[in-house]
Order: structure tokens, then C-alpha cells, then sequence
């Protein structure tokens, strides 16, 4: 067993998991500690919200372990709360009852304590439907930390978000991050938000962890600083690895096809196309070279 | 910019050409453009209610085809509503049932008077099971969907925040389907009216429907007006009483 590492939180021991005879993570090893917050890059479809549904318990895996706390996980993950990409709050209850849902007894001060955390306490009394993408996102932040998680997974929260809320709330979450001092798995596409929050970036690719950087930046964490920009393209150019030798063999099979595409894409002046790739993650960082 | 219409004026507003053709009616019914024979007037029509109302006749009618569509509804919607509430949910039950009751879904159930005739004679359980029969199916079907196409995300979330069995049901399940479930009843509650029309009309000795056939034999048109007239008000009734509703309990989708 593995369960003994000292102040190990979360370990993965050779996960599988596998849909309709399509390995989707194949050998997942990862060990979390107490505390630590860890962020998930890869490409779309590689198995990432797989990899937290694992860790909440929302479904079973095929191969391996998954210790949680030193005991074997194999149902719901009491410890762990989840929040979407899409917020997933009940239309039909009021956002003070969405961030309820699940708690018993004398419920509605915890409910109001966490919405304050969120800086929505006065949005209690709303449908959600009121709300703007940014505010229903903190209202499911409320609603997973109102049950003081030990573990937090966050699947892509900010995703839908634009660039200044994204940024908002990022601050947001470390803050609370930092004051409760749960574990936290964030995935995200984006390569800058992982840098800026996380204390360790995984990146998944073909089922298995390709990469794992420890980030040693102090925080609060400045994004215009070098050494920041240094990690984020450390891993960009990890993640583009994968890209380049794609592109190689586009080159090999139609070359007269691929001059045409440079040329129309060299209008875009060098130093913005980097922003931009950078900014949008990974899902759009294919750019010819 | 549009000019906003006022609150009052959207309450008067949809009664005024109902009104107008009211009153047409009456014009022309009274210049003799328009035979009594052909169609009493409005003014003969409330007259006859007026009469029938003081002999109680009208009321005793009223009461026993009120209380046979709700009779007939409760009994069909409550089976409709469970049918698809266990096929919604399990799928063993769905697989024993769905098929078949998709199969006499497509009878339709006014084609099984004569028969239901035979069965009970034209007592009122022969009215009562054809529009249970009646109300059963858009109940079923609406409900059976409503469920199917709850949010299986919104599912998911619940059982992660620790929801499950009856808790699951009643916070997500079924508001999940509630939308689609009133639509089956708003539907159902217009098949109700015509079935029972139907039913009354060929077989019965009271009723809004008998009413009528028995005023056709004495050449009454005032009061196979009237009928009409009260089958019209009362199908309205009932919509905007499920409208209602609609309003009360689907506040968060406004
Ligand atoms: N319930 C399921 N049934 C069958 N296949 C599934 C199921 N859930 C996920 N998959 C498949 O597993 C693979 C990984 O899915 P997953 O949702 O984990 O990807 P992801 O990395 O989160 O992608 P994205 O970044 O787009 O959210 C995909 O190919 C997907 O089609
Ligand atoms: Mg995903």
C-alpha cells in the first residue's frame, strides 16, 4: 500500500480508465499532499475531467488504486467537493438555496457566511438565471466551500469567463485557498492560470502524466515577472512538442500546399501572436512556426 | 421606442373582439338578419341560462360534468403521472411497459365508446373511464419525457453534493421535469372537456352534453347555445387556472 507516505493526501497508483474499450488514462501515478494545489493542462479530450470525476468518486476506475487520506477510495468521495466548468446551479432554487444544497440542520447563516466569502451575500434571494456568468461561477464556488471540503477539484471554473473575471477570480480562489488550506486540483486549458495559482503543473497526454513542474514562484505571483513567463513557456513548448512533430509530417506529405498558410499567416505581427497563444492556453496554440 | 401598453388596458385589450362579435350578434339577430332558428341571440341565450338557473336545472347539470371531468381526471392523471414517473426512471420498468402503452396510445379513445358502452351500460363509469382513458396518455408522455430529459449534469452535481434516493427526486428530478409535466396537464385538461362533450352527448341522462342533445329534440337553440357557450368558459377556465399555475410554480423560469 501506498498509503503511508507521510503527508500524502490524494495518491493515484497506476490508474485506468477505459470507455468502450478506449483507454482514456492509462497509468495515471500522482501523489498529492496535504495542502498542495495542483493544476491539470492538456489537450481536449485527454482525459482530465476523467481524472477529477475519478478523484470525486463519481465513477469507478478500471485499474489501479486511488487512496484518499490513506483509505482506498472506491464510492462517493465524502471529502472532496466538485465544481463545474458550467456552475451546474439548480435553475429552480434560489441562489442562497443552491449554495444549501446538501447541508442539514441550521443551514442558511453557513449558506450566507459563504456567499459573503464570494461577495455576493446580497444576491441570496436570486434566481440564478439573474446572475452574469462570472457571479453564477461564484455562486458554485460558495456552494462547494460551504461544506469545508478537504479536497477541492475545480474542472475548468473559469473557462466560460472573460479575461478580467477570469483573472478576479483566480485571486479569489488562491485567497481562499490560502485561508482554509485545503487540497486542490484545478483543471484548466489555461497555461498562464495553472502558473499563477498552482504550486505543481500536470500535463496529461496519451493517458499517462508527461510532465510534472514544481513551481517555485513566491506568491502573490506577478504575471509580468520573467521567471513566470519562463515556466509558462517552458510548458507551452512541452505541450507544443507534440504540435511541431504533427507539423513536421504535414510538411512531409503536401509541401506545396503549406508556403500559402505561412504567408497569410505572417500578416499577424510575431509578438501578438505569442499573447494571444499564451493567453488562450492551449486549445488554440497549434500556430505554424 | 414602443408605446407600452398599461397594465389594464392588456386585461380589457383580448375581451374586446369577443365583445364586438357579441354585439354584432345581437345587432343582426335583432334587424332578423339572423333567423332564431338559425342562431338564437345572445340576449335569448342569457335569458334561457337565467331561466334554467331558477329551476336549478342548469345547476344540477353543471355539477355532474364538472365532477365527472375531474373525477376522470384525477383518476387519469394520477395514472398517466405514475406510469411516467416509474418509466422516467427505472428501466426495467420502462422496458416492461413503454412499448405497450406507446402501442394503445395511438387507439383513439373516443373509437372505444361503443365498447365501454357494452362494458359499464351508460352509468357514469362509462363517462369517467373514457376520460381517464383520455387524460392518461398526454399526462404519460409528457411526464415520461420530462423526466427522461432532466439535465444528467444537474444529476451528477446532486449526487456529488451527496444527494441521493428521495432527496435527488424532489430537488432535481422533479423540478427538472415539473415544466414538461404541466404541459401534459394543460393538454390533458383540454382532452378532458372534449371527451366528456363527446361522452355526454351520445350517452347520458344529465350533463352539460345531455342537456343539449335533449334541447335539440325540442328545437331549444337558446339552450344548445348555452352548452356551447359554457363548454367554451369553462375549457377557458381551466387554462387559465393551469396558467396560473405554470406562473406560481415555474417563477424561476420567467
Ligand atoms: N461517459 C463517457 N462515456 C464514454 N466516453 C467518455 C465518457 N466520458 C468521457 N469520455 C471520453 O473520454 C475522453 C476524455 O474525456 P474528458 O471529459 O475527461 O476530457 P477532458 O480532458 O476533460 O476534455 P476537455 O478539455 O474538452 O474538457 C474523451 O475522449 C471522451 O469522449
Ligand atoms: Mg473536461
Amino acid at each position: 500500500m501506498l498509503s503511508h507516505i507521510p503527508d500524502s493526501h490524494i495518491v493515484l497508483d497506476a490508474v485506468q480508465k477505459t470507455y468502450n474499450n478506449r483507454p482514456v488514462l492509462n497509468g495515471i501515478n500522482l501523489t498529492i499532499k496535504f495542502g498542495e494545489f495542483v493544476a491539470v493542462v492538456g489537450k481536449s479530450g485527454c482525459g482530465k475531467s476523467t481524472l477529477l470525476r475519478l478523484v470525486a468518486g463519481l465513477e469507478k476506475y478500471d485499474g489501479g488504486s486511488i487512496c484518499v487520506g490513506g483509505m482506498a477510495l472506491n464510492r462517493l468521495n465524502k471529502h472532496a467537493r466538485i465544481m463545474f466548468q458550467d456552475g451546474r446551479l439548480l435553475p429552480w432554487k434560489r441562489v442562497i438555496d443552491n449554495v444549501g444544497l446538501g447541508l442539514h440542520g441550521n443551514w442558511k447563516m453557513e449558506a450566507l457566511q459563504a456567499l459573503r466569502n464570494v461577495g455576493l451575500e446580497e444576491r441570496g434571494q436570486d434566481w440564478p438565471a439573474k446572475l452574469s456568468g462570472g457571479q453564477k461561477q461564484r455562486v458554485a464556488l460558495a456552494r462547494a466551500l460551504v461544506h469545508k471540503p478537504d479536497i477541492l477539484l475545480l474542472d475548468e471554473p473559469l473557462g466560460a469567463l472573460d479575461a478580467l473575471t477570469r483573472i478576479e477570480m483566480q485571486d479569489l480562489i488562491e485567497t481562499i485557498w490560502k485561508e482554509k488550506k485545503f487540497t486542490s486540483i484545478l483543471v484548466t486549458h489555461d497555461v498562464e492560470e495553472a502558473v499563477a495559482i498552482a504550486d505543481r503543473v500536470i500535463l496529461i497526454e496519451d493517458g499517462k502524466i508527461v510532465l510534472n513542474k514544481l513551481i517555485n514562484l513566491p506568491r502573490p505571483r506577478q504575471r509580468s515577472n520573467s521567471a513566470f513567463a519562463n515556466h509558462v513557456e517552458e510548458i507551452l513548448d512541452r505541450i507544443m512538442l507534440r504540435g511541431k512533430e504533427k507539423e513536421l509530417l504535414v510538411v512531409n506529405r503536401q509541401p506545396e500546399t503549406l508556403p500559402l498558410v505561412r504567408k497569410a499567416k505572417k500578416v499577424v505581427p510575431e509578438s501578438s501572436y505569442k499573447e494571444e497563444s499564451v493567453r488562450n492556453g492551449i486549445k488554440d496554440h497549434q500556430k505554424p512556426q | 421606442m414602443k408605446p407600452s401598453i398599461n397594465g389594464a388596458a392588456k386585461v380589457f385589450i383580448p375581451w374586446a373582439v369577443p365583445v364586438l362579435l357579441l354585439l354584432c350578434w345581437q345587432i343582426f339577430a335583432s334587424m332578423g338578419v339572423i333567423p332564431p332558428r338559425i342562431l338564437p341571440a345572445p340576449l335569448d341565450v342569457l335569458k334561457a341560462a337565467v331561466e334554467l338557473t331558477q329551476t336549478g336545472e342548469l345547476l344540477d347539470h353543471l355539477s355532474i360534468s364538472l365532477g365527472r371531468a375531474l373525477t376522470g381526471f384525477l383518476i387519469g392523471g394520477t395514472i398517466g403521472f405514475l406510469l411516467g414517473l416509474f418509466n422516467g426512471i427505472s428501466k426495467v420498468s420502462e422496458l416492461f411497459f413503454d412499448t405497450s402503452i406507446q402501442m394503445l396510445r395511438n387507439i383513439p379513445h373516443l373509437a372505444l365508446i361503443p365498447l365501454v358502452i357494452l362494458w359499464f351500460g351508460i352509468d357514469e363509469t362509462s363517462k369517467i373511464f373514457i376520460v381517464a382513458l383520455g387524460v392518461l396518455f398526454p399526462v404519460y408522455i409528457n411526464t415520461y419525457h420530462g423526466i427522461k430529459s432532466v439535465d444528467k449534469n444537474l444529476i451528477e452535481m446532486g449526487q456529488a453534493y451527496g444527494l441521493k434516493g428521495g432527496a435527488l427526486f424532489w430537488t432535481i428530478i422533479f423540478p427538472g421535469a415539473l415544466s414538461s409535466i404541466l404541459v401534459g396537464i394543460r393538454f390533458s385538461l383540454g382532452v378532458m372537456w372534449m371527451t366528456l362533450i363527446v361522452a355526454e352527448t351520445i350517452s347520458a341522462h344529465s350533463g352539460i352534453g345531455y342537456m343539449a342533445m335533449n334541447a335539440r329534440e325540442f328545437m331549444q337553440m337558446d339552450v344548445i347555445v348555452l352548452s356551447i357557450v359554457l363548454y367554451a368558459l369553462f375549457g377557458k377556465l381551466s387554462d387559465v387556472i393551469a396558467r396560473m399555475v405554470e406562473g406560481k410554480w415555474l417563477q424561476w423560469n420567467s
